[in-house]
């Protein structure tokens, strides 16, 4: 948009520091390990060796009698769970597989699951204590690979599993195929004849994790009047308290979650693995029991992304796309859940391509089951299909960004699902791409290439709850219940003084705990600043129209005769009487009593949006190294409430989709033992391995939020996977097809070697 | 973690008499690779004999023949920022600077790095090429070896019981001489070679290599020096054809495997680049200001 079209705002737009800043900085801010309530012990969980097995038997009479241990905790202490699925954000779960997952019942489905726990004065004597466990299993094979795991005489994990889609069974025998889903448009076998270009090109990705630095940790305290407290870190305290409900069958009432600060989610810090074991050992020790995951247990045991198999096929006729026959084949891990379906329907979100043909599957494998990571599904996807797009460009002998604008959706266009898009700012975003200066200087020098790849996240709206004390002084309190993952509490902040015309440090904004505010879905799918946000607005508009009554009724004018703008009240019809918020405030006692704002909502209007990326890069290629010489992510955030924060989201994203693109992989042995279990040999980039990334905000206000808020923190994880690609493919003249695109996988190829 | 007994002599005489005993003793200097393996369970121990107290295992001094000595506990830091030893021993600071990161370096010890034996530790390779010796203690006397003798496989190194390792000496490099050292890691920092080389050379005025020495890490069971290299370089003119001879030795003589960090064949090729880029950078040193 351009800066006329733009509103004015006086608080949006600008840089204020974040409410959690000093805390955090200062080291004071409370993480989940920094929980300490009075008589806190420690727990150890005992993890599966094998990554496909049946448990005969477990017997724990050795570790209960080891000295210092308080309790000990098997699956026979979970209530059986029902066999129903629940809403959990980006992704759903079922409560019988989730209390599987947190302590196996008769089958362990990867290595690292969970088996048994124990609680103890010191995690060293709870450690003791758990190797005395004996677990005796028989060993069953092992499915690794999601194409293999979908052949006929592949070894399966669930005998009972028969593959799904659109709510009915499709197969008439087990299979790890869970479900299916496909889509289809126009008439694509038509459309490939007809073709000026046709790509076909297969392409697969690893298993990666989310990689945040603080493991999970869950401490819990189950009173002797069964009423339980937990001290957690996750995306979600709501959900959090839903799924222990559901596991423990306890009612939700009796469930206090306390959200700690939390050091990184990523989508990871939505399902629940250490609390109701904490729960069931504080329950059996009479104790506050804490459990914290080693980083190896976070990588073997929480929720990585799907590895994938994707198969890509495109046509252009005309200058433009106009077919794609895509295959998408997601692990979901263990239990059924892979982010496949949101992949299907983000891969050919940017482009309006008439003839289509999507099928995705859902497979299960033995390997952790799958989480949410960072606009899920989406990322595989665009590697795929912006590689494809991108060669098909190369074949008409278009410039790869002006055919993917001539391809472009825009408000109007359908998605593969029917639905019509509503203003949306791809084009936008090719065109800011095309314009900036990183792509119109040239790219010169032997073994150096340039790529550019654009990607899509749906973000989501779902439920939030807010309240807002007025305080006597003017200053207000906001009451959230969002987990604050990336500077939500300023987002939030600012929003709620925008809407009430007083100064971003007026507000107070306290992240509370499940008995203190109403529920709250988890801060996930970028929702957070858009949902939360339309909560804190309404919550506003309540405020005014509160004080706008008791205006009325001290100025002794009717209601609609008084006006708030800007932090003031006025009567229309008598120009003396006004009173700012802060008198209003100070007259609350006088006026009627306190006055509090209030909204909950289930937020309709979210905003899709598209980031557009552009990476150079130089091969060497005698040693496969690749360093990003370059780098500039285009996004449209529909407004920026706080685009410093809106930057490092940004930033973020590009960084952790080049770590995905070049180093990181769950590297598994033929057993299913994951090899590089630590931050050593999972390899995440470090600052000395990535450029300072550019970044260039758009705003195509989202229709569906009163300031035009899309959410910022997904898309940018999408395009980098394909834009390094692309720019590796340009450098090497060779196309790399699956990720990572290591060193050795560059060096294998270039070189030929076995 | 198990429990473990620890104590921290103040002479050698003391931390002798505590080794053996039937207790399986983790000697402990740096403990940057020692404390990380006790936590996760991957080594375990009776005693824990920290030697960093005993003051002439940290110690680092220029000897009157012109060789450096460094106490096996002395910190890393204490050695390469040292002048003197940047100056006469930049090999050494190839290796010592890139052994975990700065903080870690402030704490983990070149004795450390050669006992905990690695095949792809940093040291090893450039204290071989080198020409390093290893002096080695107990309550009977004290012995000296190679470096390239002290390795048996990963993790092993031929320490005998009630053996401690004091000193490392790295003698004087010849005049016309130098050495370099370097890995391939995928990262830019915080990684392990995937492989690594290390190279010293020797030229006369005239340009021929009077005395080689090439050695290899990460690409067998234990850091490998490669006689053929050498050999292959003696007499030769210094350059690109001579270098690839000598690389093409290395290549061959890689015992390489396949795991997380890498694969044979990428190792394999990788170390022949390795070696050939290690003897461009000694050949550099070796002619700087000629």
């Amino acid at each position: 948009m351009t800066a006329a079209e733009k509103p004015s705002y006086r608080v949006i737009g600008t840089r204020p520091i974040r409410p959690d800043g000093v805390e955090k900085v200062t080291g004071k801010a409370l993480f989940g390990a920094d929980a300490r309530p009075a008589g806190l012990v420690y727990g150890k969980v005992l993890r599966s060796p094998h990554a496909h097995a049946r448990i005969l038997s477990i017997d724990t009479r050795a570790a209960e009698a080891f000295p210092g241990v308080l309790a000990v905790a098997t699956a026979r202490d979970l209530p059986a769970a029902s066999d129903e699925v629940q809403a959990l954000g980006e992704t759903a779960v079922n409560l019988k597989e989730l209390s599987d997952n947190v302590l196996a019942s008769d089958r362990v489905l990867y290595r690292g699951h969970a088996v048994a726990a124990v609680a103890a004065a010191s995690v060293h004597v709870a450690e003791e204590a758990a190797r005395r466990i004996r677990v005796e299993y028989e060993p069953l094979p092992v499915v690794l690979d999601v194409r293999e795991a979908m052949l006929d005489d592949a070894p399966l994990l669930n005998e009972r599993l028969l593959t799904r889609s659109m709510g009915k069974t499709i197969s008439d025998r087990p299979s790890n195929v869970a479900s299916k889903v496909q889509f289809v448009g126009g008439d694509v076998e038509k459309a490939f004849a007809e073709a000026d270009a046709v790509v076909e090109r297969h392409f697969t990705t690893k298993m990666v994790h989310q990689g945040y630095i603080e493991p999970q940790t869950a401490t819990v305290q189950w009173n002797p009047d069964g009423e339980i407290t937990v001290w957690a870190t996750t995306q979600g305290a709501f959900a959090c308290r839903g799924q222990l409900a559901e596991v423990l069958r306890r009612p939700a009432s009796t469930i206090r979650v306390i959200p700690m600060e939390v050091g990184g989610g990523f989508g990871g810090k939505t399902p629940v693995y250490l609390e109701p074991v904490a729960a069931i050992l504080s329950r059996k020790s009479g104790r506050p029991v804490m459990l914290t995951m080693s980083r190896s247990e976070v990588f073997e045991a929480t929720g990585p992304t799907s590895g994938t198999s994707i198969h890509v096929k495109l046509a252009a006729s005309g200058g433009r796309l106009t077919a794609a026959q895509l295959d998408l084949a997601y692990e979901a891990g263990a239990y059924p859940g892979s982010s496949v379906s949101a992949g299907a329907m983000t891969m050919l979100a940017p482009y309006d391509v008439e003839n289509f043909k999507i099928d995705g599957y859902d497979v299960v494998v033995n390997k952790p089951k799958t989480a949410a990571y960072r606009a899920p599904g989406s990322p595989a996807a665009a590697f795929a299909l912006e590689q494809a797009v991108d060669e098909l460009a190369r074949a008409i002998g278009a410039d790869p960004l002006a055919f993917r604008e001539a391809s472009s959706s825009r408000e109007g266009t359908r998605m593969v699902n029917g639905m019509p898009f509503p203003r949306i700012g791809h084009e936008e975003c090719l065109r800011a791409a095309m314009e900036s200066a990183h792509y119109r200087s040239p790219i010169e020098g032997p073994n150096r290439g340039r790529g550019v790849a654009s990607g899509y996240w749906f973000n989501a709206g779902m439920q939030s709850s807010v309240t807002v004390a007025v305080n006597t002084d003017g200053t207000v309190n906001l009451v959230e219940g969002s987990s604050d993952l990336s500077g939500t509490r300023a987002s939030l902040a600012m929003q709620l003084a925008e809407s009430l015309g007083i100064e971003y440090s007026q507000v107070r904004v306290t992240v509370a705990d499940t008995d203190s505010v109403g529920h709250n879905d988890v801060s996930g799918g970028s929702r957070t600043t858009f949902a939360t946000g339309l909560a804190v607005h309404q919550a506003a508009l309540d405020i005014q129209q509160q004080m706008r009554t008791r205006a009325a009724k001290l100025w002794g004018c009717a209601e609609d005769e008084v006006v708030y703008e800007a932090g003031s009240l006025r009567c229309t019809t008598d120009e003396a009487k006004t009173l700012t918020f802060a008198g209003m405030a100070a007259q609350s006692a006088r006026t009627g009593g306190p006055i509090n704002g209030r909204a909950s909502l289930l937020a309709r209007g979210a905003g899709g949006a598209f980031g557009t990326h552009i990476a150079d890069v130089e091969v060497d290629p005698e040693t496969g190294k690749v360093q990003v010489l370059r780098y500039t992510a285009v996004q449209d955030v529909g407004t920026a409430i706080h685009p410093a924060y809106v930057e490092g989201q940004i930033q973020g994203g590009a960084a952790q989709g080049i770590g995905w693109a070049l180093n990181e992989e769950y590297y598994y042995d033929d057993d299913g033992r994951l090899a590089n279990a630590s931050f050593l040999d999972y390899r995440m980039p470090t600052a000395l391995d990535l450029p300072a990334i550019d970044t260039v905000i758009v705003e195509v206000p989202n229709p569906g939020h009163p300031y035009g808020v899309r959410g910022a923190g997904e898309v940018p994880i999408v395009p980098p996977l394909a834009a390094i690609a692309n720019a590796i493919a340009d450098a090497t003249g060779h196309r790399f097809s699956d990720l990572p695109i290591s060193p050795r996988r560059i060096v294998e190829t270039l070189h030929h070697l076995e | 973690m198990e429990a473990f007994e620890y104590v921290a002599p103040r002479t050698l005489a003391d931390a002798y008499s505590l080794l053996g005993n039937g207790r399986r003793v983790a000697a402990l200097a740096g403990g940057t690779d020692l404390i990380v393996q006790l936590r996760e369970a991957r080594r375990s121990c009776d005693l824990v004999l920290d030697l960093k107290r005993i003051p002439e295992l940290r110690v680092v001094t220029i000897a009157a023949d012109g060789s450096l000595q460094v106490g096996a506990a002395a910190p890393l830091a204490d050695v390469y920022e040292i002048p003197e030893v940047r100056r006469r021993w930049p090999a050494l600071v190839d290796a010592a600077s890139i052994i975990g990161g700065t903080a870690v370096q402030g704490r983990a010890s070149l004795g450390g790095n050669l006992c905990n034996a690695s095949p792809a530790a940093d040291s090893p390779p450039a204290l071989m090429v080198m020409g390093a010796r290893l002096r080695i203690g107990s309550a009977a006397g004290t012995r000296e070896l190679p470096v390239g003798e002290f390795f048996a496989g990963p993790g092993q190194n031929t320490l005998l019981p009630g053996e401690l390792l004091l000193e490392v000496i790295v003698p004087p490099m010849p005049a016309h001489s130098a050495a370099f050292y370097h890995r391939f890691i995928p990262r830019n920092e915080m990684d392990i070679a995937v492989a690594s080389a290390g190279a010293w050379l020797q030229v006369g005025s005239d340009g021929t290599i009077e005395g080689a020495r090439i050695a290899i890490g990460a690409v067998a069971p234990t850091p490998l020096m490669v006689p053929a290299a050498a050999q292959a370089l003696h007499g030769r003119k210094a350059g690109a054809e001579a270098f690839a001879l000598a690389a093409q030795e290395a290549a061959s003589a890689a015992r390489p495997i396949t795991d997380m960090r890498g694969s044979a064949a990428q190792r394999r090729h990788l170390v022949g680049v390795l070696a050939r880029r290690a003897l461009e950078r000694a050949h550099q040193r070796a002619t700087e200001g000629r």
